[in-house]
């Protein structure tokens, strides 16, 4: 007879279900982005999985790890989607690959794999990246270059040069680099108005990206896959300093809803510092957590 | 009557599966044949058994006798032959054996001697005295004596008393069914304990998915003209936890460092109030108990059932499907996987349920965890699981202890949510029997260093007694030599005087020594089972003859000295 041991009952729930719903939140911001830049960022969500998948199956097989259990997880999966989305989306294929690589095998397995990772792999990845290379990780592509799928694959599979008219910067770097320019005399509301750029809220196109994320950040939120209180603790982190400096000098600094809906907030709120494993877990924790996280992505986002 | 109800934390709610088994009344199971009643079956001091093979027993005659004021007794469920008392698989998840009293039922359930009581012209003492030799214990699982929790605790005035019919796990019927077949005399049991602890009020909570149990206690409580309350609780597993009724009804928090009553609350079973009552204004000890049989059987339903039916004749009244691969005695939650299908129904088995491979799917491999704290928040007393949970991988157990592990309940609700299917109650068990045994261990070395240095000291003293007295012997020696030198007798009669003097004081110590052993009972034959001191009784009185020898074989050689001398 085996042993066994109560309870008898559980939930129907495993990381997998956890892992498979956190990608299904990310639909909405990833349709948007299709939307606003076609379909070369599925590309590279592809490349990124395929990528995340084979260092993960290679990482188990050198530790020793059942094979089956682990790499069915998702969690590889959600690491590789959130490089894909974090990173410019016409970086180099080998650029998403190595930070994918270095996401798998670094941040996660070197320390222990699933569960036990102190960061989160997606932004080692993008803290590495950005620090080894530097100008490909600020090529933002401008939301009016209209190039056709072959051109943006030439760019990522590298056998197109990549010109400088093809990158671009964030809508947060272009109000930066125009208020810079302005010496004083730009206010925000001059530079906002400039309409190939911004749109109704922050960056023209972005923030319907960023509307996205949000969307499935609720979603998650309604099937209590994440609480509220990281999210929540972080965009209010971010939208008070922002707020405050706004109410400061608005002729300097952009309004909160605009930093809400721009970069990373709305991916960050509720898929990044929402990563259980390198969260907190306790809800006041998530609270100081989140919060600490949004003011130091506002100070990130505004020094230079 | 509006009642302000409170809220505990966390909490799951599990599909209740509930409807299969309420839908006949309670069924009154056959006379098995064989009926295999183990001594101990409450918590406490083992009874002792009254009985030996071949004795005929009586209906509710005793067989097992209290062991201590926290024991109860154990009777005979039916009349027949004792075939044995031996040792028995237990209804344990262990299986090991247990003494058990085996009984050949001969038909004719004939009753001891039993008559009605009135309590009321008894003192407390009596009734809690009574209670215990009926073997009234709790009936809700956790069996413990309930004469010893009906004395209010003396320096704080008891407030509520709380009466538990919430019954929150799934499959588990026993409760409704008693309350809505058997509610006056549950609410006639309830005044019993509410006289022994007179309490400002009694609360009796049941969850709200049991309407019709709620309506035949109110019905019981007009008719008997009681003033309880009778509150439908939310349906939330483990509402029917002690402390999270309490908690519920009353507000109040019940920490593991304190026991209710010094909150001013306690806390009984519906089906122990009924059981009291019989005991009192019946005579009629605890002989059976109503056992729910359901999950994957043909015919589910409740039963009264013999204490001491084996599982297998349980089973033949609700007919197992072909399918089922396991046999759980209480709930879902909570319960465990039967050893055998010999082991037998005690006061605590309140449900049989029959699994399958469908009903309860083999877990899910065990992941790491990915520290979602799904647990804290499922956690009814607010702990944080994942924490216990890596201190206990860790075996670090003094953390464990400082996120108050042993306020775990052990209500499973961590394990039931946890996406990595972690059987984190498991990890805390763990911790906490290897916390109690170094507690033990550090106990006893303690006790062994305090003897050695006892010792020590004794030793020391003993040696500087021992100078101090052949000092004032060799000076007396060389005060006495001139009158030795005086007179001739002197020199003879001196040594035989000492010389006896001596003997005589060696006797006197060796007696006081004797005295001494037969006063002091030894420490480590305090709380031992039954089978141990039956091994010390058959040492001793192997021994004692030998013994007789001894003490002759020394009082001939001493003459034999004295005759030399």
């Amino acid at each position: 007879m085996n042993f066994t041991t109560p309870p008898y009952l559980s939930q129907n729930v495993s990381v997998r279900r956890v892992m498979l719903q956190v990608l299904v939140a990310l639909l909405p911001g990833l349709a948007a982005y299709v939307w606003l830049l076609g379909p070369v960022i599925l590309v590279q969500t592809t490349i990124a999985t395929i990528a995340a998948l084979l260092a993960e199956a290679c990482m188990l097989k050198l530790l020793k790890k059942p094979l089956g259990l682990f790499l069915g997880d998702g969690s590889a999966i959600v690491t590789a989607w959130l490089i894909a989305l974090a990173f410019p989306p016409l970086a180099p294929w080998w650029l998403i690959v190595v930070g994918t690589l270095f996401a798998i095998v670094v941040a996660k397995h070197l320390y222990g794999g699933l569960g036990q990772n102190p960061f989160n792999p997606a932004m080692i990845a993008f803290a590495v990246c950005i620090v080894s290379f530097p100008s490909l990780m600020s090529q933002w592509p401008p939301v009016d270059l209209h190039a056709g799928i072959g051109e943006q694959l030439a760019l990522v599979f590298g056998y197109a040069p990549r010109l400088d008219a093809m990158s671009g910067a964030t809508p947060l770097d272009a109000l930066k680099t125009a208020l810079k320019l302005g010496e004083g005399s730009a206010t925000v509301t001059a530079v906002l108005a400039d309409a190939q750029t911004f749109g109704r809220i922050a960056g023209k196109g972005w923030e319907w990206v960023a509307a996205g994320y949000l969307l499935g950040g609720l979603w998650l939120w309604h099937r209590r896959i994440v609480s509220w209180h990281a999210p929540m603790s972080f965009l209010a982190g971010i939208a008070l300093l922002a707020g405050a400096l706004w109410l400061f000098n608005p002729a300097q600094f952009a309004n909160p809803l605009f930093h809400l809906f721009s970069g990373g907030s709305m991916l960050g709120a509720f898929f990044i510092v929402t990563d259980p494993v390198s969260g907190c877990t306790t809800p006041k924790g998530k609270l100081i957590f989140g919060f600490a996280a949004g003011i130091l992505a506002y100070l990130i986002r505004s020094a230079h | 009557m509006l009642q302000q109800l409170f809220k505990f934390k966390g909490g799951v709610k599990p599909d209740p599966n509930k409807t299969p088994s309420v839908q006949a009344p309670i069924g009154t199971a056959p006379l098995p044949a064989l009926l295999i009643v183990p001594l101990h079956q409450s918590i406490g001091g083992v009874p002792n058994p009254l009985v030996k093979a071949g004795d005929y027993v009586f209906k509710g005659q005793r067989i097992g006798d209290p062991d201590k004021w926290i024991s109860s007794a154990v009777h005979a469920p039916t009349s027949g032959t004792v075939l044995a008392v031996e040792e028995r698989v237990a209804s344990h998840p262990s299986g090991l054996p247990t003494l058990s009293v085996v009984i050949e039922p001969d038909g004719r359930d004939e009753w001891i001697e039993h008559t009605p009581l009135d309590y009321n012209a008894l003192e407390p003492e009596r009734v809690r005295e009574i209670l215990r030799d009926s073997g009234v214990v709790g009936l809700g699982g956790a069996v413990f004596p309930s004469h010893a929790k009906l004395a209010p605790a003396k320096a704080v005035p008891m407030d509520d008393l709380v009466i538990n019919g919430a019954e929150c796990e799934p499959f588990m019927t026993c409760d409704d069914l008693l309350m809505r077949e058997r509610g006056e005399e549950i609410v006639r049991g309830i005044g019993i304990f509410r006289d022994l602890l007179k309490p400002k009020r009694v609360l009796i909570g049941i969850e709200d998915n049991k309407p019709q149990a709620v309506d035949a206690i109110k019905a019981a409580v007009e008719k008997v003209g009681e003033n309880f309350s009778v509150i439908a609780v939310p349906t939330r597993y483990p509402a029917g936890g002690a402390k999270q009724l309490i908690r519920v009804l009353t507000g109040k928090e019940v920490p593991a460092s304190k026991r209710s009553p010094e909150m001013g609350v306690q806390c009984f079973n519906v089906a122990t109030a009924y059981t009291a009552w019989r005991a009192i204004a019946h005579g009629e000890p605890v002989l059976s108990r109503i056992v729910t049989v359901t999950g994957n059987v043909e015919r589910p339903r409740n039963w009264e059932i013999l204490l001491g039916t084996p599982l297998k004749d349980v089973l033949a009244l609700g007919q197992p499907k072909p399918d089922t691969n396991r046999y759980l005695m209480g709930g879902p939650m909570m319960g465990f996987e039967m050893p055998s299908l010999e082991a037998p129904i005690v006061k605590a088995s309140n449900c049989i349920i029959a699994g399958s491979m469908a009903m309860f799917p083999p877990v899910a491999p065990e992941m790491p965890c990915i520290r979602c704290g799904a647990c804290a928040e499922a956690c009814p007393h607010e702990l944080q699981p994942f924490e216990m949970y890596w201190f206990s991988r860790a075996k670090n157990f003094g953390k464990t202890q400082e996120y108050n592990i042993f306020d775990c309940i052990e209500c499973g609700c961590c394990s039931y949510v946890c996406p990595s299917h972690i059987p984190l109650v498991q990890y805390f068990r763990f911790s906490k029997s290897e916390i109690w045994s170094r507690e033990r261990e550090k106990n006893m070395a303690d006790a062994a260093k305090a003897r050695f240095e006892l010792r020590n000291e004794r030793d020391e003293r003993e040696k500087a007694e021992k100078a101090a007295r052949l000092a004032k012997a060799a000076a007396a020696k060389t005060t006495e030599k001139k009158p030795e030198s005086a007179g001739e007798p002197a020199t003879a009669d001196v040594p035989v005087d000492a010389d006896a003097a001596k003997k005589a004081a060696i006797a006197a110590a060796m007696e006081r020594a004797r005295q001494q052993r037969e006063a002091i009972q030894p420490k480590n034959t305090d709380g031992l089972t039954v089978a141990q001191r039956k091994e010390i009784a058959e040492i001793e009185a192997r021994r004692a003859p030998l013994q007789a020898q001894q003490t002759t074989f020394n009082a001939e050689t001493q003459s034999s000295q004295r005759e030399e001398q």
